[in-house]
């Protein structure tokens, strides 16, 4: 019989707190082994395969507390400290779900102007102990998947549609799938070979790709050309902004939106404040806020160059001073209306007006 | 004498005041911007050998009956909690270590090694001490509201007993610090929102259990037929943490040089005061870098008054540049050798507990300093969280938790 029949794992991690207290078992346990810790949620880089030139994929296996679960398509939020400060980002999981699996893997496209993606694909060693949050998302491929599915996708947009791929190849379930893949040229495609590996193997799989250096970017009207019956498809569609924009109003001007799916890296929070008026001292500048806007987003709203992190209230990164007002935290309703108070403004939503010193 | 207006009792000139408020912005803003990889290795490392030190204590009393463990389990200990009280935790919750964006490591929700919950201190602690440092009427540790440690405090019989309370104080610290965010002066004179009072005790009540289940309940149990012993083993190592941190604490505003002020000085007073305050009003002590680890960097108390949130382990060169400021300005800067500093403070304790006119004034008297003669009628009633001014952001930032609420 094995011990945690008799004994529940949570029963003696309780036991042991009281060992401990204040602090919990988990803090001097990750002393001994960074991973035997859920306190924060933490994995070991075992593996950075590089992909393309700029681009790496980092095998990730998590530490305790870590649910294997996530969906294809869901992102995962992780955070490298530089010099001394954590830096957080969020990056779609491209590796399948897998129930007895370790691991799970981000592919990570070095942005010129990013610090931490290029530090992530060319100095990031095995080895390294990186935080990460769970995983989240509603760019999701259902299970069972539809019938007919449309993935648009663009550079490292492919990551998260790339998780769907190998889930269907997985689980056997691959339907009718048409796929379109922009990338500037045939080296910088992530994942080439093993798509032209899928589409050998499936025969319901079409990939078309376009190299947009020299055959220029997707037009949406083309779209009956390599896809007549688009309007029958669920589309997923993940790429630059301005990809997303134009696949919004083309699928708004066939009435067809609800059969559009795009990726959104943000928080689905829970609860509701007033709202009010937001103001940003520094600048002057005044955002209208309802309950459900974060101060975070209030402030992008206005043109704030509001700091930020993992955008879902576990760094602090985005803590900012609440010069007066209330505002409330949306995960458990807490509420902070002290002068001068240090808050996170990516999970609180105003109670009323309110002024932060930024 | 208790200081009413800063400026008038160093001789600075406005534009003078001015120019050290901007030389300390700057000083801060380069400390800030210099801030990294090996801070962030400090902190951990410090934390890493704290809480092995502690893991090692433990494990070592578990044989308390052989009397070398007992005591190199009982000191393990003591230094563990010695560490964790001040160089680690009283640090953390100033957010001297929230620029990690490390939520291990962290203001919002760190909790302290002591009977003390982490919120109450950061609203006595953080909030009112730091903001209304040595203001007499205003700052809760002066005194602590068991001792009468300024002239201006009206005496009474009482304080005959002064060195008796001073020494029970020193012995069970840790149970002083508990109860101060309740304010029992306060409770005494029925000022106390009684709802307010009920949240608190409750909340102390938790942490009071918590930490005697585990020194005298769960790790003796451990020890099997040795629990007698780790008992008090235990209690020695808490006793070494009280004395220890009560006396580098009375170190800190107590010394001969550290001085008073009066509810005037609070009175507008801009940036550039507050910093004159916070250098007046604290002491410094000198001693190598161990010591310093080990009394959690208050031998820079100015330093830590100037900026309390920023990393501790910078101060020895911010005091460095501090030094340079006053010698430059002529302002007092108070620091000696330990046993001196704890000298004065303890002469001080023994001088106040007989009435003034027994007892000379240690502080030389301004000439016309109309303001400060009369300040035995002064208002030294104990305030509530709205009779107090509000947050100021010199205080630097750290954060509440979830959980943690706003104080009467």
């Amino acid at each position: 019989m094995a011990v945690s029949t008799i004994i529940p794992w949570e029963r003696v991690r309780t036991v042991g707190s009281r060992l401990t207290t204040p602090l919990h078992p988990d803090d001097y346990l990750s002393l001994v082994n960074p991973l035997w810790s859920a306190r924060e949620l933490r994995g070991r880089v075992e593996e950075v395969i590089p992909e393309t030139d700029d681009a790496a994929t980092l095998v990730i296996r998590p530490g305790w507390g870590w649910r294997y679960n996530h969906s294809p398509g869901q992102y995962v939020g992780i955070g490298v400290q530089v010099e001394g400060r954590f830096q957080w980002r969020s990056y779609s999981i491209s590796s399948p779900p897998k129930r007895n699996g370790r691991t799970i893997a981000i592919t990570v496209r070095a942005m010129p102007e990013g610090l931490l993606s290029s530090h992530l694909v060319k100095g990031l060693a095995p080895g390294t102990i990186v935080r990460l949050a769970s995983p989240e998302g509603d760019f999701v491929l259902p299970d069972p998947p539809p019938a007919k599915i449309l993935f648009l996708v663009a550079g490292s947009g492919i990551t998260p549609v790339m998780a769907m791929l190998r889930t269907l190849d997985r689980r056997g379930s691959m339907p009718d799938v048409v796929m379109h893949y922009s990338s500037p040229n045939a080296e910088r495609m992530i994942f080439r070979e093993e798509l032209d590996a899928l589409s050998e193997k499936h025969e319901g799989l079409t990939l078309h790709k376009l190299h947009t250096d020299t055959d220029g970017m997707l037009d949406f009207a083309d779209l009956d050309d390599f896809c007549p019956d688009w309007r029958e498809r669920e589309v997923w569609a993940c790429g630059p902004s301005g990809m997303l924009d134009a696949a919004t109003e083309h699928w708004k001007d066939a009435d067809l939106e609800d059969q559009l799916h795009l990726e959104r890296f943000s928080l689905e929070v829970g609860g509701e404040a007033e709202g009010g008026t937001v103001t940003f001292q520094t600048s002057g500048k005044k955002a209208e806020a309802d309950g459900a806007t974060t101060i975070l987003e209030a402030g992008e709203s206005v043109g704030i160059g509001m700091p930020y992190g993992c955008r879902m209230g576990i760094c602090h990164t985005c803590t900012l001073t609440l010069v007066k007002g209330a505002i409330k935290d949306l995960r458990n309703g807490e509420e902070y209306n002290q002068p001068n108070e240090q808050v996170q403004t990516c999970v609180t939503a105003a109670m009323g007006d309110c002024t932060f010193d930024i | 004498m208790a200081i009413a207006d800063v400026k008038e009792y160093t001789h600075l000139t406005d534009e003078e005041v001015e120019q050290i408020g901007r030389e300390l912005d700057a000083l801060r803003k380069e400390i800030e911007e210099s801030r990294g990889a090996s801070d962030a290795e400090y902190i951990n490392r410090l934390i890493k050998i704290q809480r092995g030190l502690a893991f090692a204590g433990r494990v070592t009393l578990l044989l308390s009956n052989k009397k070398p463990a007992w005591a190199l389990g009982a000191s393990m200990l003591g230094i563990a909690k010695i560490l964790e009280n001040m160089e680690i935790g009283h640090n953390v919750m100033h957010g001297q270590w929230d620029w990690m964006n490390d939520p291990e490591i962290h203001s919002s929700n760190w909790e302290w090694d002591t009977a003390q919950p982490a919120e109450q201190w950061k609203h006595s602690h953080n909030y009112i001490h730091h903001q209304f440092t040595n203001v007499l009427g205003y700052d809760n540790d002066i005194g602590y509201g068991v001792l009468r440690m300024a002239r201006e405090q009206r005496w009474s019989p009482y304080y005959l007993g002064q060195p008796i309370y001073n020494a029970l104080l020193a012995g069970l610290f840790q149970w002083g610090v508990s109860l101060h965010d309740l304010d029992l002066e306060r409770i005494r004179k029925g000022k106390k929102d009684p709802k307010e009072m009920k949240r608190q005790l409750k909340q102390i009540g938790r942490k009071i259990r918590g930490q005697i289940a585990k020194d005298y309940v769960v790790y003796p149990a451990l020890s099997g037929p040795n629990w007698k012993t780790t008992m008090t083993a235990n209690a020695t190592a808490n006793l070494m943490r009280n004395l220890w941190s009560y006396m580098i604490i009375f170190c800190g505003h107590f010394p001969d040089g550290a001085m008073h002020f009066t509810e005037e000085e609070l009175e507008d007073e801009t940036r550039e005061e507050w910093y004159l305050r916070q250098i007046l009003g604290a002491a410094n002590f000198t001693g190598g870098p161990l010591l310093h680890i080990l009394s959690g960097n208050l031998g820079f108390q100015i330093e830590h008054h100037i900026y309390p949130d920023l990393p501790s382990n910078r101060y020895p060169q911010i005091a460095e540049r501090v030094q340079a400021l006053c010698q430059k300005y002529d302002i007092p800067y108070t620091t000696g050798p330990l046993h001196r500093q704890y000298g004065q403070t303890l002469r001080t304790i023994l001088k106040l507990s007989l009435p003034n006119h027994m007892t000379k004034d240690k502080n030389p008297t301004q000439p016309e300093r109309s303001d400060t003669a009369n300040t035995y009628e002064q208002d030294l009633r104990r305030k509530s969280d709205a009779e107090r001014q509000p947050r100021r952001t010199e205080l630097g930032g750290w954060s509440r938790g979830g959980k943690q609420r706003m104080h009467d």
